[in-house]
């Protein structure tokens, strides 16, 4: 018998990890942890975009079957030439806008869902049309759980989720990393794909953040010293770089902490284990037949003085 | 120094610029320019018969005024056109004896180049060469042909004679010859260099290069002309040229209001363009025609536009800051609103003042009686 | 329990008042097949800044509180052990029961993939997490109880149901169906078995179903108050708080005691029956109570989170929160009195203040309160009134006629009050 070696244990041992990082609960805990380190996210950088918009023509080509999305058109298009959505819509996921102060004070900016390390949505999603996977971090959509009520789109401190309020099978629309389409095939977004410039990379969200740190150390002046997304309402994965501030860009500005984790803290402290509620039952259970043994027969109306007493 | 189809002495680097070329058009690597020219210069030259129907001979005619190769290199030099009613010395039963004897001697290994479409109408009547219809002709000249080259729209599809109603019932060769290997190269007329790199790339590697679901090279025809021509960005701003002649037609402007089909086809003709000198319908400003689409070229009116099936977006950008989300109050509603509120709130005080108000429990009585 | 206490009310079904409503609910009912036909947005202002309007914010959030009040009564009647006011249960059960059926009806509506709802039965897509999960659950269960609560009412008018009305029928059917009337005849009989043999069995378990009755309602409607609390970015500091469950529950049991006094007094008015002033007086007694622990949580916590501030911003959000503790603390005061107590008229002012004020708290925090960012407006379309009212005026139709063909009203004693038809409409239908 081969008597065990250091590194055959060793080797053991890192076989283990990876069959046991497969398994979802210990992938979710070790991201905690780590912070997120090998979910997969993307860094839009707005110095670098030039408002070509190939991520949003790219998205929609890709996306556009699987996400019933279709097409915008702009009030003086009579011939249906254009995709010209305004804002994120139940029909758009994506979207380059333009914020402009004056000719030199300017910058593009490309919405999209953030995916959050702690989303709100996937918290408050009765049917769990809204998971999170815990290995990749992406928040997907299913429309085929999903029951309309909306409650995503009152959660998200980003306002991201749209839905299609002109049909009569809508869904809920929000990006989903390409997660079915493109991400399944290429391994890459759509949208990061095809940018020219490279404003949006796709990766791992250490990677990103320390590229977006490493620009910011070297590149001061372009930009304000702030990764948008590396904290706010807990982290997300879609991180962005600018040279603006960014509520000026339609990034509302947030806490730290992940609305999320309030409002479960309060509904697991009311129905932890159900007891609260069992414990209820009970009791009133208790009470009531204490009370009907007073009344054998049940009351009549001229009965007014009863057991109980005023109050 | 190597000779060219006219005895001259041309320049190795000539020579090679042909075969840069042809590889680059291919969208083959580098290195392979040079298998391409090894290829051409192999003595053994393949030999080509070229079969012509119902065509005009533009695709001929277009394959004149290529100028890399020379139409004389190719003849003399790269391959051995055996037949080709157009540019053969020959004429009568002299003619048809040299393509029998060809296909005898080839058999099996010749490329065959159908100019023009067949007539299957009535056995095909309607087109005749040599006492045999064009049905005739060219099955007997398919089996012994290692791949099919369908030049130009007529062969490919069925071209001008197809178009509605079709008394000939005139098709394309794809529609009868199903054993074989056909390549499609429609255009009217096509781009002579979509040819001749199709069969450099024939004989090098002795297949036929990757075709889309109509049997066209993806090489030439598997990119929309919108998506490189060089008016898009006027497309993309909405400036368009609305009548020949006008304002924005001289500016350059984008042709889509007068007709281009450029959304809709598939071809090169905005990059490798015509006749050497770098033009194109477009560029000269007329509308492309499709004439690499069956269901265009002469099925719809040059004036008629066409649909964008993936429209992008425009160019400009929504602001940052939307003034009005969603919907707000409107006077209609709020009018009613406000009447039902109003009326509610009075009906409420008119009941309340008829309730009694007394202190007293049973004695008030029951509701109003009146 | 005693089946005396109740009667029907004998009066005609149709009529001016039933023609009314009949046509609300018919316009109504078009315009929500308009909404599957066209999607959400044809008939609603809704967008995707305000995904929640009045469906949610009154149909739901609101009208299953105004529905509270079976759960009020029941506290009263089984827990606190008032049987005085057992005479009051069926209707206040039947309005409960139409209240929380129609919030069920109206959240179909609203809801834009309704076939999936399925999922709500699946274990593997529950998330127990979601706030909205409870509430759905908690509801649909509270509904089957209120069903299963009603069945007396129900079994009685089959078990009692005399020769001659059940030959009318048996003739009506047969005109109908063409089934002989013998074979008619034997099916009533064996339904009318079936109901007796049913309801004795229904009592001795009805106590535990009653007591369901005031949990599930203790949970969902606290519920209700958290499904907010996610909104901690959108909502107004003036509402958005812990105590949000808390502040909720106690809102609904206030708003059902005082809907509870609107009730009784409009339908005694509207039915020409007397003022059952005695037992609301009681009611009244608890009422002001309840709600100065309600007003005692709200500026305790708003001073606790120190947002006492922003009420003196006297901007639109510190209005209408100022309006909100006006009309419940006024109507309050008003109740303070005891002379008021016994009055009928400061009772259904006083119960409407308070039932105006609970609801508009709710709005606040639903719909008025709620900010989803820059440049985000809402007020509901017309259609979605029209849906909402045409709902509400099912819901008051239903009521009138059923107080008509089952005993649920309480039984009147040593009057006669039986011949007199309901010719007068009443102007204000009684709201449930």
């Amino acid at each position: 018998m081969a008597q065990p070696t250091r590194r055959g244990f060793l080797v053991g041992l890192a076989a283990g990890s990876v069959a046991l990082l497969n398994s979802e609960a210990l992938a979710s805990a070790i991201g905690e942890v780590e912070g997120g380190q090998n979910e997969l996210g993307m860094l839009y950088d707005a110095s670098k975009c030039v408002g070509c918009k190939a991520c949003m023509a790219g998205c929609k080509r890709v996306n556009g079957d699987y996400g019933s999305l279709s097409y915008e058109r702009a009030p003086f298009d009579q011939d249906g030439l254009w995709d010209a959505p305004a804002d994120l819509s139940g029909s758009t996921r994506t979207l380059i806008k333009l914020f402009k102060q004056s000719d030199s004070e300017w910058s593009y900016v490309k919405y999209s869902c953030m995916h959050c390390r702690k989303p709100s949505c996937v918290s408050v999603c009765p049917v769990s049309a809204m998971t999170r996977d815990p290995r990749t971090g992406i928040v997907d959509y299913s429309k085929d759980t999903c029951i309309g009520c909306r409650y995503c789109q009152v959660a998200c401190a980003f306002n991201i989720p749209r839905f299609q309020w002109d049909s009569a099978t809508p869904q809920i629309v929000k990006c989903d990393l390409c997660l079915h389409t493109n991400l399944a095939k290429k391994g890459i977004t759509a949208c990061a794909e095809v940018c020219p410039t490279g404003a949006i990379l796709f990766g791992k969200r250490a990677d990103l953040l320390a590229t977006a740190r490493a620009r910011l150390a070297e590149q001061p002046g372009l930009y304000l010293n702030h990764i948008y997304g590396e904290n706010e309402v807990g982290g997300t994965n879609h991180l962005y770089l600018a040279a603006m501030p960014f509520d000026r860009l339609g990034l509302p500005q947030l806490p730290g902490n992940p609305p999320a984790e309030f409002s479960e803290k309060i509904q697991h402290t009311i129905y932890k284990g159900f007891v609260a509620p069992v414990a209820l039952y009970g009791t009133l259970c208790w009470l009531a037949l204490r009370n009907l043994k007073k009344h054998p027969d049940g009351s009549h109306a001229g009965d007014e003085k009863g057991d109980g007493h005023e109050s | 120094m190597e000779r060219d189809g006219w005895g001259r002495d041309v320049s190795r680097r000539d020579f090679m610029k042909v075969f840069v070329t042809a590889s680059a058009m291919l969208g083959l690597p580098f290195g392979m320019a040079n298998r391409l020219a090894e290829a051409a210069m192999d003595d053994g030259r393949p030999a080509v018969i070229w079969l012509h129907f119902q065509e005009c001979t533009g695709c001929s005619e277009s394959l004149l005024r290529a100028s890399h190769p020379t139409v004389a290199t190719l003849l003399l030099e790269t391959i051995s056109l055996d037949y080709h009613e157009t540019l053969m010395a020959g004429a009568g039963h002299q003619a048809e004896a040299a393509l029998h004897e060809s296909m005898k001697k080839n058999h099996g290994r010749y490329l065959l180049v159908v100019e023009g479409a067949i007539p299957t109408r009535q056995a095909g009547i309607y087109c005749k060469v040599a006492g045999k219809t064009a049905l005739e002709s060219l099955q007997e000249a398919a089996a012994g042909a290692q791949a099919i080259i369908s030049i130009g729209s007529c062969s490919s599809f069925g071209g001008i004679q197809a178009a509605a109603p079709n008394p000939t019932g005139a098709v394309g060769v794809g529609d009868i010859i199903k054993d074989k290997p056909v390549v499609n190269l429609p255009g009217c007329p096509p781009n002579p260099y979509n040819l001749l790199s199709t069969i450099l790339y024939f004989m090098t590697f002795n297949k036929l290069p990757d075709l889309d679901a109509m049997g066209r090279p993806k090489f030439a025809y598997g990119r929309r002309l919108h998506e490189h021509c060089e008016r898009r960005p006027h497309f993309d701003a909405g400036r368009f040229a609305q009548a020949f002649g006008d304002d924005g037609h001289s500016q350059g402007y984008c042709l889509y209001k007068l007709g281009c089909k450029g959304p809709a086809t598939y071809a090169n003709c905005s990059v490798n363009r015509f006749n050497d000198i770098g033009v194109w319908p477009v560029s000269v400003g007329h509308p492309c025609i499709g004439c690499t689409e069956p269901e265009l070229l002469f099925n719809t009116a040059i004036a008629d536009k066409v649909q964008i099936h993936e429209p992008t977006p425009f160019d400009s950008y929504a602001p940052v800051d939307l003034k009005e989300k969603g919907k707000g109050a409107d006077p209609l509603t709020t009018g009613i609103v406000g009447l039902a509120a109003g009326s509610a709130f009075g009906a409420g005080a008119v009941v309340a003042r008829r309730l009694p108000s007394g202190d007293d429990g049973e004695e008030q009585g029951h509701g109003p009686t009146n | 329990m005693s089946h005396d206490d109740f009667q029907r009310h004998e009066a005609s079904i149709f009529t001016p008042a039933f023609f009314v409503l009949l046509l609300l609910t018919l316009i109504g009912f078009f315009l929500v097949a308009l909404r599957f036909i066209k999607g959400i947005g044809a008939v609603s202002n809704m967008s995707d800044g305000y995904p929640w309007g009045i469906w949610i914010t009154y149909d739901v959030a609101t009208g299953t509180a105004i529905a509270c009040g079976g759960y009020a009564m029941a506290i009263l009647v089984y827990i606190r052990n008032q049987m005085h006011y057992h005479p009051m249960i069926r209707s206040a059960i039947l309005t409960s029961l139409f209240g929380y059926g129609l919030a069920g009806f109206s959240v179909m509506v609203d809801v834009g993939r309704p076939w999936n709802a399925y999922n709500f039965f699946i274990p593997s897509k529950w998330q127990i997490n979601s706030a909205m999960f409870e509430v759905a659950l908690c509801v649909m269960a509270y509904t089957t109880v209120l069903l299963i609560e009603f069945l007396p009412a129900l079994l009685t008018r089959l078990e009692e149901a005399d020769r001659k009305s059940v030959h009318r029928l048996v003739e009506w059917l047969h005109c109908k169906t063409g089934v002989a009337p013998n074979r008619l005849m034997t099916r009533l009989e064996w339904v009318q078995a079936m109901a007796s043999w049913l309801r004795p069995r229904l009592d001795k378990v009805l106590i535990f179903i009653i007591v369901l009755g005031i949990t599930l309602p203790t949970m969902h409607q606290s519920s209700l108050g958290s499904l907010l609390l996610i909104a901690s970015t959108k909502l107004h500091p003036l509402w958005h708080t812990g105590f949000l469950p808390l502040l909720f529950l106690i809102n609904c049991v206030y708003i059902g005691y005082s809907i509870c006094i609107l009730e009784s007094v409009l339908s005694s008015y509207g039915f020409k029956r007397p003022y059952e002033t005695k037992e609301l007086a009681g009611l009244a007694t608890i009422i002001p109570w309840v709600t100065v622990i309600w007003l005692t949580v709200v500026f305790g916590d708003l001073a606790w989170r120190g947002q006492l501030g922003k009420i003196f911003a006297f901007d639109f959000y510190a209005g209408f929160f100022l309006l909100e503790i006006a009309l419940v603390g006024g109507g309050s005061l008003i109740l303070f009195s005891a002379k008021n107590r016994r009055s009928v008229r400061w009772l259904f002012v006083s119960a409407a203040l308070i039932v105006l004020g609970g609801a508009l708290y709710r709005f606040n925090v639903y719909l008025i309160g709620f900010n989803p960012g820059e440049g985000w407006r809402y007020f509901p379309s017309l259609a979605e009134f029209m849906i909402t009212i045409g709902i509400i005026a099912f819901e008051i139709l239903c009521y009138k006629v059923l107080v008509k063909i089952l005993p649920v009203l309480p039984r009147l004693h040593g009057r006669d009050h039986q011949a007199q038809a309901d010719r007068t409409p009443c102007p204000l239908a009684e709201h449930a």
